[in-house]
């Protein structure tokens, strides 16, 4: 007979994710097999090249910082039900409010355009969340599509903003003015030249931030708990007096919010100008890094450390191995995408089936040994 | 006179960016109409528009090329089924794998087989899909208005804009006149009742992504073999979600497809043509604003500020039989 059980906690939160992304990466090994250079050697750079020495470090913990922020924006409003795949758009527009305070407020200094910076991109990002969630909520749009949507308004929209409105007139490239004092984030190795020429900035601890805030949020207040009864069942939640489209609404623009800190990280800590697209696929990391941490910001730090690490060593990587282009993220990320998102039952199915198995196979071990005692005091 | 010939033209080059959105979109048609959500449109056609081009530079044959294309994104809808249909998983998140699988994919293998920087080699000759002269072309050049609509918006296109215009009226008859498009449907709509008439719903779904397979491989190697000659990075440009709002704006219908993806080609080749231009009165029209159209419009309609759009009622839900 087989019994399928639901699995244990341990194997539902270390072991199934670890055999998809076991799977994941095996495949990716073998895509490298396929390009004609050795995987083992791969991962070697990889890895050397992610946390080896302190500027790889530094730049492995920049682009977890985005991530970070991505990863939460998706997981903040998937919590709510909410598909929101429009990080990459919320990012882009909220680059818009993070330059202007940081022009305007360039002869100030950072710890007064900073925590102004947030706000100003919170606000936009938040607002390019928001609209989808007004419109799912009130209107009944589909807010993937929406949020699909969005992404292009919002490039179409940012190209023709910085093209007509931010450009200094003696540029010919299309981006803003460069800010030069306050407007930039620190950068670490200003304290510590252990981190080389890594643009690892001050975002990196708001990030750190974030988890912890985002933890609080979900799991320690009543907006959270909303939130969460929302998502996991959306009339049970009406029954309660929890007004479901307040709280999509609400759950989308912190997301977009959550979103735009990418803007400051990317703007003002590397570019320090406004330039074309400067979100670069990002927020769209956010989804696996989402799926992958299972929506919880102790996953999602893991999660994020790890697509950082292979953003920066691969990098590394395609400098080493030139047949290694740095589509090999990409093809990783799909891979990663697939296997801990779309096929998260590709192991669930066998894994019941093999824990029901071991559990009825030991409680029939008990009944033989009651048997046992039973017969020997008789 | 002169506006006429310039109108001609913009509707000529109309036809030839609508091609790739109708094909892309009646892809999704079938895939949307059978339950299954389809956000790979893009990839699928990225991935068909490789295929295409590798083997159409390989033998020279663009005919080749389009099986190959064709293959290769059957092969990519096919992982589409087996993670959201055999194993249940969400059809979205297996669309974003899909996208970035063919971003990442295609640019990788380009570069080590051609070592280009991630294109094809160029394509001359029989390689590309060339343009047709339909019979009496030069008779009829003459001939005011009738003759420039002729040889501009009739003839003078490729194969494939003949083939992409057919499947138009080939789709609603499948869809609503055969028993195979009412099942088609019908799965998508109430998957329960199709188990019931002992029809494999899950059967259905897998033949219509492949059917969504086929049209998406068609689309990419018009981009790489006919449009273009060789496959670039990146090529689709966004076209396969351009192609999923037309679909949101046809209301999941073919007829109404056409006309979605003509306006939505129509605009794109305003926005090529009105690029720079001063315009009288309203001064230099902003090219981004047209290029966002049809996102726009398919935001407001999909709001229902201008009628409604309501997607198959199973879409987006895996059927599991009950035992």
């Amino acid at each position: 007979m087989i019994v399928r059980k639901p699995l244990p906690r341990w194997a539902d939160l270390i072991l199934v994710p670890f055999l998809n992304l076991s799977l994941a990466f095996a495949i990716s090994g073998l895509v490298v097999l396929m390009i004609g250079e050795s995987p083992v050697e791969a991962v070697k750079i990889l890895i050397f090249g992610a946390f080896g020495y302190g500027e790889g470090l530094g730049y492995t913990l920049h682009f977890a910082t985005n991530f970070v922020f991505a990863g939460l924006a998706f997981s903040i409003a998937s919590h709510a039900g909410q598909f929101n795949i429009g990080a990459e758009g919320q990012a882009y527009v909220a680059g818009l409010g993070a330059i202007l305070v940081a022009l305007a407020l360039d002869q100030t200094h950072w710890l007064i355009v900073m925590p102004i910076a947030m706000i100003a991109a919170a606000a936009l990002g938040g607002f390019w969340g928001f609209v989808p969630g007004y419109l799912a909520a009130k209107r009944g749009s589909h807010v993937v599509i929406t949020t699909i949507m969005f992404n292009f308004i919002a490039s179409a929209f940012m190209v023709y903003v910085i093209n007509n409105f931010l450009k200094p007139p003696e540029n010919m490239a299309p981006e803003s003015a460069s800010v030069v004092n306050a407007g930039k984030m620190p950068q670490l190795r200003e304290w510590w030249d252990y981190f080389g020429y890594s643009p690892l900035n001050v975002m990196f601890f708001v990030a750190i931030l974030a988890l912890i805030l985002t933890y609080i949020l979900l799991w320690r207040t009543e907006l959270g708990y909303k939130i969460r009864t929302m998502g996991a069942n959306p009339s049970a939640a009406h029954y309660a007096g929890i007004s479901n489209s307040k709280i999509v609404m609400i759950a989308m623009t912190i997301s977009g919010g959550v979103a735009g800190m990418i803007a400051l990280n990317e703007v003002l800590g590397v570019q320090n100008r406004l330039v074309l697209d400067f979100v670069f696929g990002y927020g769209f990391v956010g989804i696996a890094v989402g799926l992958m941490g299972r929506n919880h910001p102790i996953g999602i730090a893991l999660a994020a450390l790890l697509f950082g690490a292979l953003y920066q060593g691969g990098q590394e990587l395609a400098f080493m191995m030139p047949a290694v282009t740095r589509e090999m993220i990409l093809v990783i990320q799909a891979l990663v995408i697939l296997f801990t998102g779309a096929m998260e039952g590709l192991f669930r199915g066998p894994l019941e089936m093999i824990f029901g198995m071991i559990e009825m196979s030991s409680s029939s071990d008990d009944a033989d040994k009651d048997d046992a005692s039973a017969s020997s005091q008789g | 006179m002169e506006f006429f010939e310039t109108l001609v033209l913009l509707l000529a080059s109309t036809i030839r960016l609508t091609v790739p959105l109708l094909l892309a979109c009646l892809a999704g048609l079938y895939s949307e109409r059978s339950g299954i959500f389809d956000i790979g449109l893009e990839g699928k056609m990225l991935a068909g528009a490789f295929g295409a081009a590798t083997v159409a530079a390989l033998t020279g044959s663009a005919w080749l090329g389009m099986f190959a294309g064709i293959g290769v994104s059957v092969a990519m809808a096919l992982i589409h089924g087996v993670a959201s249909i055999t194993f249940r998983g969400n059809q979205i998140i297996s669309g974003v794998a899909i996208n970035f699988l063919a971003a990442g994919l295609t640019v990788l293998l380009g570069q080590t087989w051609f070592k280009q920087g991630g294109r094809t080699p160029q394509l001359n000759g029989d390689a590309r899909f060339n343009d047709i002269d339909l019979p009496f072309v030069d008779q009829l050049a003459d001939v005011p208005f009738l003759g420039s609509i002729y040889t501009h918006l009739i003839s003078g296109h490729n194969i494939l804009v003949y083939i992409a215009f057919a499947t138009v009226p080939l789709t609603y008859f499948i869809l609503f006149k055969t028993r195979f498009g009412l099942r088609l449907r019908a799965s998508g709509e109430n998957p329960k009742a199709v188990d019931t008439a002992g029809i494999n719903v899950n059967a259905m779904r897998f033949k219509a992504i492949i059917i969504t397979g086929i049209l998406c491989g068609l689309a990419g190697a018009y981009l790489s073999t006919a449009q273009s000659s060789g496959f670039i990075k990146d090529m689709t440009a966004g076209r396969g979600f351009i192609a999923l709002a037309a679909l949101i704006f046809a209301k999941w219908m073919p007829i109404p497809a056409l006309f979605a993806c003509l306006l939505f080609g129509f605009l794109s080749a305003l926005g090529n043509f009105l690029q720079g231009v001063e315009l009288p009165i309203i001064g230099e029209v902003p090219v981004q604003l047209i290029q966002a159209m049809p996102y726009i419009l398919t935001v407001i309609l999909l709001a229902g500020f201008i009628g409604k759009a309501v997607g198959p009622k199973a879409g987006g839900i895996p059927y599991i039989k009950e035992r």
